[in-house]
């Protein structure tokens, strides 16, 4: 991917941890789906999760803001430790942004009521200023002038930009994006990929499982690579493309660029 | 151009041209739907011949009907004087004369106007639920409302002081719909214990008592909430109000009543009939019904086991069991597992039987709409950081009722005809109890066709009014694809 002009100015990682996981496991029913997975991220790092599918990299982020439960080990996000207390996991859900394959827009809300109701209803916020929140964020991805429409009057890629712009409207710290490009047109994956490396040049601590590795090149600052629940690899994006260690891995890298 | 020549220009073109008669208009409009083949042709000539045989064979009835006569063999002779011997007419006389048991059963008839305000107050409180936040509209139905509920008390008979109490009021509600529409919504919250007022009668302050109960549990319930969370604040709030009702209520209103002594006289249930007793039941149960459906239908999709196996448990119950069943449960078991000398109103036992009865059914119908929204959608409002009850009310609940309309609506329109079967637990609803008791009158013996058609055309009314209100709910409410 072509993007000589980002700004790496401030994409620094600092030594304070944002989310912590050791020793996580698992199971859906029988099938063990994580396995011993250790894994710290730190702030500001900019995080690509890959691998093949089943290999529960979705699983895996979607634990981290607890839409799914772990059984075994420990997840601390932001100094706050993912348990069953129900006080914990809005604290740390309303800390971390998530961004889903499929948007998950609310469709009986325009944008702007998208946009301003979690803010008006967790965060307490005046109506107004969530408003201008809302249009603060909406002008970032670039679509001020949708405000008032419907998402179904929405192109795929506007939809997920309005969703990017609903997480950051909650001032997230960690942000999560799950396959944020894969049910996109061509021509759409651009401007959602452009508004998640603004994104990243302002620092933001970011966890994307996504195939777009043109993305992972440029914007990451770690690559980690998922098979059979477990982590196989991860390491600087360019020794993981250039320089792969495991099998699996050369196996998984030469089926997705040697098209 | 040449058979064979691959290359060709256009050097005039076609300018447009009328299609031909057999596709246009009428003509087209008769081929295609009537005679688009022999078969249907042969099928359309059949069918004229049928609606024209039912119109032959009962327009005449329709046509001799007699509205003035005081029996049944009175009719007959005007109609044989008018149309010849052997001639067969409809004797609408029987509605001139018994018309009001047909609305208001036994209920005294100079307190008709009671029926008829709670009647017209009963739309004005519909509308702002119905119509939310559309002023004009709420204008619009308050003001024909008004006119309409006044004419009706003049015509059966008001007397002065109350008449000019109504005006007064219906004043106060159109000032209020023109000034501040939701305000309105007051009306809709208070409407309950004002229809029950003047229905039932008796002493003001036994309502306002249950209006000050109401009060008391809302206030202590704000109070709380935010400190000790909402499950234990409520519990503390209706404690709060059963201690009011039960104990306090008593004591203050007996005295009360004997220094200020605003009392309508007393109604008692058996004097209810007809469609009064249709509407009493069918919109109290329809309004009740739905919180209720919808709790369930939650309750039956919550992880937790005893909230998930009590809405199982109730819903399978209910709906494995007929309605007459219910009705006579409610006219004679009830009142064994009630405490000893409750003596609990037969209206209100069947209201509370026939409630549960479309909650079941309403659940279900609900839970279909839950089912057919995508996880997604709970995940994002999870992820978002939105509780439980605030996913449920801004996400969930809205798009799940929304696809349910047409289901619920349904529900409904299946319920307020339900209420008819109350005739078989000795109510008088107006399609057996009154139809029976009138045709017992040995002047209107043999009448068969006409109280039928009579209620049949009152239900069809207010059920396809329902069904359309469903369809502008829908159009209203569709956001989605556009």
């Amino acid at each position: 991917m072509n993007t000589p002009a980002i700004d790496r100015s401030k994409m620094t990682v600092s030594d304070e941890v944002a989310i912590q996981v050791t020793n996580m496991n698992k199971w859906y029913g029988q099938f063990h789906v994580l396995r011993d997975i250790d894994m710290t991220v730190n702030r500001g790092e900019r995080i690509v999760i890959c691998g093949p599918s089943g290999s529960g990299k979705s699983t895996l982020i979607r634990c981290i803001n607890r839409l799914e439960e772990h059984q075994q080990g420990q997840i601390i996000v932001d100094g706050t430790e993912l348990t069953s207390d129900l006080k914990n996991i809005d604290k740390v859900r309303s800390e971390v942004g998530m961004v889903f394959q499929h948007f998950n827009l609310f469709p009986h809300l325009t944008i702007m009521e998208n946009l301003t109701l979690a803010p008006i209803w967790v965060r307490k916020t005046p109506k107004k200023e969530a408003e201008e929140t809302a249009m603060y964020f909406l002008e970032k991805v670039k679509i001020p002038e949708q405000a008032q429409k419907y998402p179904g009057q929405l192109s795929g890629g506007q939809q997920q930009r309005v969703a990017i712009a609903r997480s950051l409207c909650m001032k997230p710290r960690i942000m999560l994006f799950d396959e944020p490009t894969s049910a996109l047109d061509p021509e759409m994956i651009k401007e959602v990929l452009d508004t998640m490396i603004e994104l990243a040049e302002e620092g933001m601590t970011m966890l994307c499982v996504t195939h777009e590795m043109g993305f992972a090149q440029a914007v990451a600052n770690r690559v980690i690579f998922m098979d059979q629940g477990q982590i196989v690899e991860q390491n600087e994006p360019k020794e993981f493309f250039n320089n792969p260690q495991s099998d699996r891995t050369k196996l998984f890298l030469s089926q997705i660029l040697g098209h | 151009m040449t058979q064979s020549s691959m290359s060709f220009v256009r050097d005039k073109m076609l300018t447009q041209q009328k299609p031909p008669v057999s596709e246009v208009g009428a003509v087209r409009w008769v081929r295609e739907n009537l005679f688009s083949s022999p078969l249907n042709g042969f099928l359309t000539l059949i069918s004229l011949y049928v609606v024209y045989w039912i119109i032959a064979s009962s327009l005449p009835w329709f046509l001799n009907g007699v509205w003035t006569a005081n029996s049944l063999g009175e009719c007959r002779q005007i109609i044989e004087a008018n149309a010849g011997p052997g001639a067969e007419g409809a004797c609408w006389a029987i509605l001139r004369e018994r018309w009001h048991q047909f609305l208001f059963g036994f209920y005294p008839m100079d307190a008709y106007w009671r029926p008829v305000l709670a009647f017209g107050l009963m739309l004005m409180a519909l509308a702002p639920a119905l119509y939310y936040g559309l002023r004009r509209v709420n204008m619009l139905m308050l003001g024909t409302v008004s006119v309409l509920t006044l004419l009706g008390m003049l015509g059966v008979g008001t007397d002065g002081f109350h008449l000019l109490l109504s005006v007064v009021v219906f004043a106060a509600l159109f000032a209020v719909a023109a000034l501040m529409p939701k305000k309105l919504l007051w009306l809709t919250l208070v409407y309950p214990l004002v229809g029950f007022y003047l229905l039932w009668g008796g002493s003001v302050w036994g309502p306002v008592g249950v209006a000050i109960g109401f009060g008391l549990l809302v206030v202590v319930w704000n109070k709380l909430q935010s400190r000790l969370g909402a499950v234990v604040a409520g519990g503390i709030a209706v404690a709060v109000a059963l201690i009011w009702w039960l104990q306090v209520q008593p004591m203050v209103t007996t005295p009360l009543a004997h220094m200020m002594p605003i009392r309508l006289m007393s109604v008692d249930s058996d004097q209810f009939g007809g469609f009064l007793l249709s509407f009493v039941i069918g919109v109290t149960a329809v309004s009740a019904s739905l919180p209720m459906g919808l709790l369930l239908a939650l309750g039956r999709r919550s992880d937790m086991v005893f909230i998930k196996s009590v809405s199982v448990v109730f819903i399978e119950f209910i709906r494995g069991v007929p309605l007459i069943t219910m009705l006579f449960t409610a006219s004679l078991l009830l009142n064994y597992f009630l405490p000893p000398r409750s003596n609990f109103d037969l209206i209100l036992r069947v209201i509370i039987l026939v409630t549960f009865f479309a909650a079941a059914y309403i659940a279900e119908v609900i839970r279909g709409g839950l089912a057919a929204l995508p996880k997604g959608q709970s995940e994002a409002a999870d992820a978002l950081g939105l509780d439980y009850w605030q996913a449920q009310r801004f996400i969930i609940l809205p798009q799940a009722l929304k696809i349910s309309i047409p289901g619920i609506v349904s529900s409904f329109i299946g319920l307020f005809k339900d209420t008819t079967l109350v005739a078989l637990v000795g109510l008088a609803d107006p399609l057996q109890g009154i139809t029976k008791m009138v045709r017992a009158d040995i002047n209107w013996k043999g009448v068969y066709w006409e109280p039928l058609l009579f209620v049949g055309v009152i239900f069809f009314i207010f059920c396809f009014g329902m069904s359309r209100y469903s369809m502008y709910l829908e159009r209203k409410l569709k956001t989605d694809h556009r």
